[in-house]
Order: C-alpha cells, then structure tokens, then sequence
C-alpha cells in the first residue's frame, strides 16, 4: 500500500493576542488523506476547522503560525519550507477554493484571464492549451456555454456559478489536493445542489483529493468520504461519512447531528376571541422613486397579506432576494409600503418615524447579523439599559436589576455586563441581540434570519430560547429564514415567498407537499438531508427547475 | 516580557514606545504654554543682547534675534499662540463640522443637501484670502483669528466626518434605535459618535498641523499675531535673514514647529489601544 498523499501528525498552530499572550488554536492534530480520497473537516466556527486546512497550503493567517508537527503533502513537509518553495506547490499541487468567490475574483478582469493565470505563473502550459483546458473544465462543472463564459466578467455570472468558476481555478493546475472552505455557505438551498452535484463530477473526473471544510454535516455527507470531526482544535473524532452518521461514536458528534434534527414545537392553540397581533392587508414594499400612481419604481414586495395570532408564530421562507427581509422591514417601519397594517386591531402607521411610542414598543425586530446590529462602540449593560431608560424610565438600582433579569433569561453570565459586543462569541452576540428587543417587552418580534450566522449547535440552542421565552413571556414570532428546518421547529405556520410573492402559506408539515405551490415543492427537494446518497438518488422536475431558476 | 519590547502597559491601555514619547512632546509643549510667564528667563519684548543674531551662549541658550533678544524666551512665548490658537481654532473647526456632518448623514435630504453645498461653498473661498478679507474688515485680533481659522477649517471636518458617518449610519444598529423612537441628537452622540472617533482624532490631529502653518502663514503676511508678540511662524520669518550667517534665531522656532506637528501625527498613528486580552 502506498503513502497517504496528506500526512497531518501532530499539528499545533498557536497565535499571539494583543497582549503578547501566545495561545493554542490547534493541539496537536493528525489525520491523513489519501489519493483521489475526499475528507471533510467539520465542527462550529472557532475549532480550527480552517486553519488546520490553510496549513495544508503552508498557510497561518496573520498572527499565527505553526508552532510544531508536520504536515507531509506528496512527501513535502509544508509546515518546514520556505515561503519560496511553498509558493512552487500552492496552485500546482494544492489549490483552494474560497467561501466567497465573489471576493475572490477581481472584478477587473474577465474570469478566463483569472481561471489561466495559474498556469501562467507556473508556466505549467501554453495560454491556448491552457484556454481549452479550462473550457473542458468548464463543461465537466456543467456551466452555461463554456467556450463564452470564459469572457464575462465576474459581476455577469451568478454566485452558484461563479463558486463554480474558483473550482475551475482551483482544477486547472491539476493539484494533487483541493481545499474547499465552505464553498456553499452562502448559496441558496436551490443553488447549492447544482454547485455540489458540478464538484463532486470535477473531482472524481480529475481524480484529485480533497479537503472540504465545513459547518453544515448534510452538505458533507453528500460529498465526502470520511469525516473528521473538530472542537476547540482538537479531533473528536474520525470515520466514514456512514459510520459518523449512522454510528457516533464521540458525545460532541451526536450533538452535531442532535441539531440538525431540531424538535417540532408544540402547536399553540389559537386563542378565538382576542383580536391578532399583527394583520397585514396587500402589503406591497420596494425602493426607488415613487411612480406616478405613487408605487416604488421597483417593488420588492407584492401584495402579501397575513395574520399572526397571539401566541403564534409564523414563518417566511424563500430564497435570497425573494423579498422576505424586505416583508419584515416594512412591518417594522424601515421602509415604506402600501396596504393596510392593524397592530392589534388598530391601524398601524406606515412608517416608524409616525408610529407612537407604544407602537413602536410593541413591535422589536432582531436582525440577522448581530455584528452589524449591536454597535461596537457600547458595552452590554449600555446596549440593553437604553431600551429600558427610554421606554420605561428606568434608573439607578431597577435598571441594574433588570438588566441582569434580561441576562439571566438569555442565559448569558451576569458578569459579561461590561464587555464589548467584540469580545463576545457569535451565539452570545445574538442572545444579547434578542434580549435588546426582550427588554421593550413586546408582543411581536420579528425575528429576521437570526440563526443564519451560527453555527448549527449554537443556532439550536436560540431556537430553544426562543422557544422558551415564547412560553414564559406570551410572544408571538414573525420568523424569516432560508432554512426550513429552523422555520419547522417553531413556527405554526409557514408562508413559502418567491420573486416577491406569497406562493403559499400553510402548516410547517404540509410544506411541499404534493398539490402545493410547484416552488414550494422545489424549495423542499433541495434541503439536504443526512444520507450519503441524497445528492445522487436525487431527481428534481427538470422543468421545475427551468422554471423556477433565474440563473 | 514582551510588554517591554513593545511599550508601555497601563491601566488596561498599552502604548508604544513612539506613543510614549511623542505623549510626552506634546505634554511638554502644551505645560510651556501654560506657565511661559513664569519660565521664561525674559520677557517678550527685552532686547537683552548689544548684538543681533547671537550665537548659542550660557545665557542664551538659543542666541538671539534680529534685534538682540532672547531666542529661547521668544519661543516659550510663542508656544501660547502656536499651541492655544491652533488648539482653541481646531477644536472649534473639528467640533462644529463633525456635528454638522453626522447630523446631515443621519437625516439625509434636504438638509444633507443644502448644508453640503453650502460647505463646498465655503471650501471654494482661498483661505488666505479669506483670512486676508476678515481681518481687513474686523482687526487683527486673537478672538477674530481663532474665529477665521475655525470657519476656513469647517468644510473639510464636515465633509470627512460625514463620509464617515453615512457608513456607520447603514449598520443595523442605526436602525434599530431609529425603531426605539430615538431622536437626532442620541443618534449622532451616542451611536454614531463613539465609532468614528478613532479616524476623526487623527483628522483633529492632521488639521491642527495645518492651522498651525495657516497661522505662521498669515503672520508672515502681518496678519496673524501682532508684535511684539510672535507666533513661531512668525519667528522663522521675522529672522529668516540669520539664515546665511547660521543663526540658531532661524533653527530654533522651524524645530519647535516641526517636533509639534511631527509628535502630534506619530501620536494618532500610535494611539494607546485598549488590551482585549483579558486572561493576561
């Protein structure tokens, strides 16, 4: 038997904090890959899953570095060369493929000068040779006319094809290794499985190895052949993609897959006599000039209508671009709309600035991205007493102790009170996020994309709260995702949303369902599910698919 | 101890060693503009010397100038106009436009409109000629120089502050105060303001250099600080004719000028950052 191609043994990688603290981020890793073998690394953000594939590379971001081990690649221990001499390997005999190809590509250049440029470098072969290698490629990852593609640049494709464009790239210095670092992340659910499908053909074509890192174990169990599984830098555990699937055997494996299986949640009972939290009549919402019939010049949002009831919860779903962020930021008042909105059986002004206070109150909006949505600049107790001075007049002692009650019931330390968003984890960013719009006591939340950025451990337990909190507190949830299965496991009801319309709206089990919405149908084939062959028993509509794909 | 080989560690802040000194040049100078009555060995005016463009001596340390007085008590009270003038005009020049700026980010329309034109209005108009008009019309007088410089000086604070500004204004944090109901003036000082102030400091820094050359410039022309009084700008000027014989009347104020600016920008890059480590 031959030699692995990848050698990992005993892999440390420590970084230097700002106080001149040197701390491990990888303790001491080793696995191996084989010829043509594909091998996941999984686990949530922060366990080294990419670092330890950068140093396959020869790579340590900024600040780290590789600290001991070896990490033998076809015979070369790339953790001991010399910049120069990893340079010779990366692109000819390992190549990357990067979570963002649309940050990845310049968008200077057409896509055939960047997909050849490294057999330029190389000076592997001829530009021509190099042309018609790459449109081959092109055609082996099933993208549209791949003799002119080449010709576009960046901002002409899709972001399913340009994912598909940086594994051309990555391919076509024939590499003995590929490295993919979540390469489908931020695709659509639709989109993802075209991209999946076009990798998995490449490779096996081009006979290479791989290394696909991500978060997401569905994604991976189509795809590779073993799975290693990580935390806090070191390995829990490694198998066949069956037999971690089928047979964990490490208690932080079956978590993982614990998630992915979230609980359906009870379904509350409609309360017959009192009026709805939130009615909304033929809303429809864009941006842009107004028309002369005073709609905007571009309508995002057409003419949706629904009803929350207290104490229910309603899903959206759809793809990105559907109009379903937009639906929400209407409801709260961010933009404009036509149509008619009742807050509780009364009228609801269309915009925040002409709601009343209490209004305002009563609706809170938690966004999907708590960086962007707790300012940086602010301490914890700051980002939570603000609500509460401003709506309730709290002060001294009473605001101090119901800040700490908002901590306690987000589950999060008291003593974090003083730390900055910046030095929180994702999971305690959101919670706090949550708490900010606890804190208003509401009686809607709209809640939009908010598990999206976690990972799917860290995303089950908000839902939990959530949950939770709904019980205690008498919430009703307007639940936005592109994720079906968070959508299952709160809401009551579920509307499905394409191209800026409500398709459907029905209970979380009868989505996609026979005789529903053909998008719908489509929406539901296209979520991976945890069974290796998924992906190749597979068979979509085709004219679904035609019809519903704007790629 | 790494904290040794990169600076300075206090409080929860760390500085570097650059910081660290260009901190103390600046303490310096500011202290001397205070108390230059009581340090100074004469006064401003005193021809202490039978010669002019002395050299260094144990008397005088920095020699004397064009008529004979001293250099080194010149320059400490110099250091009151170079330092106070400059100071009390960019703070009122950097104050005055950072608000407008933030506040015509978070409203936008008509009001962001109006005001920006209006600003680059301002911008069009020379600065020293505009210096040249006002003190023609009003008197060269420390209030109305402050006052000129200020204004000259607004246009370019606002127009930076606001490009700052409208970033953070698209963050979702923005929205979610203007969802709580708040008001313009939470919104610029609360939100906005503690995230832009890193670059806007180093803008008050950069601004302030230039005032202080605006203000040698117009004192060059007669405009600026009257005698006997003399800014050091005007120092370098009124002795630029010991520049053949090598007078230390002509190095010594052009190196006042360049340690201020030049600590002043090397402070900015080097600001003293808050440790996030806490475990250390």
């Amino acid at each position: 038997m031959t030699a692995p191609l990848v050698e990992i043994r005993d892999l440390k990688v420590d970084a230097t904090t700002d106080a001149g603290r040197r701390i491990e981020i990888i303790k001491g890793v080793s696995f191996d890959v084989a010829e043509g073998e594909i091998v996941a690394l999984i686990g949530e953000s922060g366990s080294g899953k990419t670092t330890i594939a950068l140093t396959l590379l020869g790579y340590a971001r900024a600040g780290a570095r590789i600290s001991g081990g070896e990490v033998w690649l076809a015979g070369k221990n790339m953790a001991a060369r010399s910049e120069r001499e990893r340079a010779v390997e990366r692109g000819a005999r390992v190549a990357y493929v990067p979570q963002s190809a649309a940050a990845a590509f310049n968008p200077a250049h057409t896509i055939m000068d960047q997909v050849i440029e490294v057999t330029r470098i190389h000076k592997l072969m001829p530009p021509e040779a190099a042309r018609a290698k790459a449109i081959e490629l092109f055609r082996a990852l099933s993208l549209p006319a791949p003799p002119l593609i080449g010709d576009r640049y960046p901002h002409q494709v899709s972001g399913g094809q340009l994912q598909r464009l940086s594994a051309a790239m990555a391919l076509i210095g024939d590499p003995k290794l590929v490295i993919f670092d979540e390469p489908t992340t931020a695709l659509d659910v639709t989109t993802q499985i075209e991209v999946l499908r076009a990798f998995k053909a490449a490779m096996r074509q081009a006979g290479a190895a791989g290394v696909y890192v991500s978060h997401d174990l569905a994604v991976v169990a189509q795809i590779a052949d073993r799975i290693v599984v990580l935390k806090d830098g070191r390995v829990q555990e490694i198998g066949d993609t069956r037999q971690i699937l089928d047979a964990p055997k490490h208690p932080y494996t079956r978590e993982l897959l614990d998630a992915f299986r979230p609980r359906a949640r009870a379904a509350a009972a409609a309360s017959a006599r009192a009026a709805p939290v939130l009615a909304v009549e033929s809303l429809s919402a864009g941006y842009g000039p107004p028309r002369a019939d005073g709609t905007p010049s571009i309508l995002i949002v057409k003419d949706v209508s629904f009803v929350i009831e207290p104490g229910r919860n309603l899903g959206v779903i759809g793809e990105s671009g559907c109009g379903k962020s937009t639906l929400a930021r209407a409801v709260a008042g961010l933009i404009r709309a036509s149509g008619r909105m009742l807050l509780d059986g009364k009228p609801l002004a269309q915009h925040a600035a002409e709601r009343s206070m209490q209004d305002l109150r009563e609706i809170q909006m938690v966004f999907q991205s708590a960086d962007t949505a707790l300012n940086p600049a602010k301490s914890i107790r700051d980002i939570l007493a603000r609500p509460l001075e401003f709506y309730f007049a709290l002060r001294g002692a009473a605001l101090e102790a119901r800040v700490d009650r908002l901590l306690d019931m987000i589950r999060l330390p008291r003593g974090l009170k003083h730390r900055r968003p910046t030095e929180l984890s994702g999971g305690q960013k959101q919670r706090v996020n949550l708490a900010r719009a606890l804190a208003a006591e509401p009686k809607l939340i709209l809640c939009d994309e908010i598990t999206s950025a976690l990972d799917s451990v860290v995303a089950a337990a908000i839902i939990e709260l959530l949950k939770e909190l709904q019980s205690e507190l008498s919430l009703s949830y307007l639940f936005i995702s592109h994720d079906l299965n968070t959508v299952r496991a709160i809401c009551d009801e579920v509307a499905v949303m394409y191209a800026g319309e409500k398709v459907e709206q029905t209970t979380p089990e009868q989505v996609g369902a026979p005789g529903g919405h053909p998008y719908a149908r489509l929406l539901m084939s296209s979520v991976p599910r945890l069974d290796p062959d998924w992906l190749d028993t597979l068979e979509r509509d085709p004219a679904l698919v035609e019809a519903f794909s704007k790629r | 101890m790494a904290s040794l080989a990169s600076g300075l560690a206090m409080g929860g802040y760390r500085i570097n060693w650059v910081g660290a000194l260009c901190l103390l040049i600046i303490v310096g100078w500011a202290s001397v503009a205070v108390f230059a009555p009581w340090i100074a060995p004469h006064g401003v005016g005193d021809v202490v010397d039978s010669d002019y463009f002395g050299p260094m001596t144990r008397e005088m340390p920095l020699g004397s100038d064009y008529l004979g007085r001293d250099m080194l008590s010149r320059i400490l009270h110099g250091a009151r106009y170079t330092v106070g003038v400059s100071l009390a005009a960019v703070v009122l020049a950097c104050g005055t436009g950072v608000t407008l700026g933030m506040a015509a980010a978070v409203s936008g329309g008509w009001f962001d409109a109006a005001l920006s034109r209006f600003l680059d209005a301002l911008n069009s108009i020379p600065s020293k000629l505009f210096g040249l008009v006002v003190v023609a019309a009003v008197g060269s007088t420390i209030p109305v120089l402050i006052l000129t410089l200020a204004v000259i000086y607004v246009p370019g604070s606002y127009r930076f502050a606001r490009a700052l500004a409208v970033n953070v204004n698209a963050m979702d944090f923005i929205s979610v105060a203007r969802l709580r109901g708040e008001r313009l003036p939470y919104l610029i000082g609360a939100e906005i303001l503690p995230n832009i102030l890193g670059p806007v400091f180093a803008d008050v820094g950069l601004r302030f250099v230039f005032v202080v050359l605006l203000l040698s410039g117009l004192s060059f022309l007669g405009l600026g600080v009257q005698p006997p009084n003399a800014d050091w700008g005007a120092l370098v000027r009124e002795n630029i004719g010991g520049l053949p014989f090598g007078a230390p009347a002509v190095m010594a104020p052009s190196v006042a000028i360049a340690s201020l600016t030049i600590a002043i920008n090397l402070l900015i890059d080097n600001l003293p950052r808050k440790i996030r480590d806490r475990d250390a």
